[in-house]
């Protein structure tokens, strides 16, 4: 099955997304990560306020089955969490690049967004990791 | 990486495919685990779990072999019922939870997948001096389980026995679609329902069968995933998790399975322990933080590890996360507050009463 792949996004090898908006950016991961993650029981956020550098691991996702690691793609200060995913972690499931959102950030450096990966660079990547889980 | 008969089957639903005891095996199909999970408890569901091994004792010894074997009285299983027992090392340490079945004509006993060996070797290297065979019958015998509240109105009407009368833990020689087997009123998920060894070369009419007769009525196929969190919301123990070579049934909260009245392999030592009292007891609980607690993480008391967790997870039927593990005994009473270590944060949790969630045919 085609995963989604927003438009207004930009992608990690990791499968995280950011959305930039000025200077700050909604972070979440991506329809890919979800449909192979399958049903999400729990999403351990960071708290506001806390720093990341790029590539950090700033949030747990867990699954039916295991706890995965999302990694943050741009550096930058933690300004909003999504309080919705402590009652409705399923709405990462459904909803991944709307209310699935897991933080909004303050971009720290505006440099490291042209290193991330443009829509059709990542439905290619996605492309390829769906060819070779076999499905 | 053994492939069942249904491979195919599996990879047409969606199955996502991983290995399993050495044998390859949907974790989930296209539902996904929570809804295949649910569907079992509202409705039914179909489980490939031919991995699971068999073996048939015979001969004139069959019996005192067996009771000298098992921990539970063999003895007491009437023809045509199943009984659940456990072999045990010499120390008490499990080897095995099994099922036996009493036919006719032989023992028939369901044995775990990643045990299937071992099992055998264990009992052919017990058997001199009793005039007994044993075989293992797992690669001609197929197993599926049909389990959940409509489990019986799906099979009955392909079936050529009547199983609406049969009990739960009793079994009946049938045919099923056509296909020859043993049909037993027994599973591991807490809900009424049947478990299937079936002649090998059967499987996959009957899985198709099953799944056209049960597809009006909600019936999923369900993956391990599933198959997982169903058995553990009814707290029936995992081989390799809440059970092993260096856990006994006594601390695993098993030993209404053993029959102190005669003598088998692990009696004594079960027996200094039960005099002594077991220092660790497995304890159900319930996280009061949110968090979801994992198999190996550890369990604390006051700041200090004093467990660690057997099994855990988000429970679908109970919305909850929940978790087994072992305790001092000190600690096991329901209500003790206790905490889990979660990526090097503790969460408090609380002991709870086991099950999680009692089966269907304990309910009155």
């Amino acid at each position: 099955m085609a995963s989604n792949i927003n438009q207004d996004c930009l992608y990690s090898q990791s499968h995280e997304w950011v959305r930039v908006e000025g200077d700050t950016a909604y972070a979440g991961i991506t329809d890919y990560a979800q449909s192979q993650l399958s049903d999400i029981v729990y999403v351990e956020l960071p708290e506001v306020g806390t720093t990341y550098a790029q590539g950090d691991n700033f949030a747990v996702v867990e699954s039916v089955k295991a706890a995965s690691d999302c990694y943050l793609s741009l550096s930058g200060e933690i300004i909003e969490v999504n309080e919705a995913l402590e009652s409705e972690p399923e709405l990462v499931n459904s909803d991944p690049y709307g209310k699935g959102w897991f933080v909004r950030l303050a971009i720290a450096d505006a440099s490291e967004i042209e290193g991330l990966m443009s829509p059709s660079d990542y439905a290619e990547f996605v492309a390829k990791a769906e060819e070779e889980g076999g499905h | 990486m053994a492939k069942t008969l249904l491979y195919d089957r599996h990879v047409a639903l969606d199955g996502r495919m991983v290995s399993f005891a050495g044998w390859e095996l949907p974790v989930q199909y296209a539902a996904g685990p929570k809804a295949e999970h649910l569907a079992v408890r509202a409705q039914a569901g179909l489980f490939d779990i031919d991995h699971m091994g068999q073996l048939v004792v015979t001969g004139p010894d069959a019996l005192p072999f067996l009771q000298a074997m098992l921990t539970a009285d063999i003895g007491a299983i009437g023809e045509g019922e199943a009984g659940y027992a456990l072999l045990c090392y010499a120390d008490g340490g499990v080897v095995d939870d099994t099922f036996v079945y009493r036919l006719p004509d032989r023992f028939f006993i369901a044995i775990n997948a990643s045990n299937n060996e071992k099992d055998t070797r264990w009992l052919q290297a017990h058997a001199a001096g009793y005039d007994v065979q044993i075989v293992n019958v797992s690669a001609e015998t197929y197993m599926l389980a049909l389990q959940g509240p409509l489990s019986a109105m799906i099979l009955a009407p392909l079936c050529s026995a009547d199983i609406s009368a049969l009990q739960h833990h009793h079994a009946i020689q049938a045919t099923v679609a056509g296909v020859p087997g043993l049909v037993s009123r027994t599973g591991y998920t807490g809900e009424d329902g049947f478990e299937l060894y079936l002649q090998a070369d059967g499987a996959v009419t009957a899985w198709d069968a099953i799944m056209a007769a049960g597809g009006p009525h909600g019936l999923l196929p369900i993956g391990l995933a599933a198959r997982d969190s169903l058995r553990f919301e009814a707290c029936m123990p995992l081989y390799g998790q809440e059970l092993g070579p260096d856990i006994t049934p006594l601390e695993a909260g098993l030993s209404w399975a053993v029959d102190w009245s005669k003598d088998f392999c692990g009696r004594d030592a079960l027996l200094k322990l039960r005099l002594e009292g077991a220092a660790r007891t497995l304890v159900a609980f319930k996280m009061l933080d949110r968090g979801v607690p994992r198999h190996e993480y550890p369990i604390l008391s006051e700041g200090e590890v004093v467990g660690q967790v057997t099994s855990g997870m988000y429970a679908p039927t109970l919305d909850a996360f929940l978790g087994l593990g072992f305790v001092p005994t000190s600690l096991r009473r329901p209500g003790t507050e206790i905490s889990i270590g979660i990526r090097d944060r503790e969460h408090r949790a609380v002991v709870v009463r086991k099950p999680f969630y009692v089966p269907a045919y304990r309910r009155s």
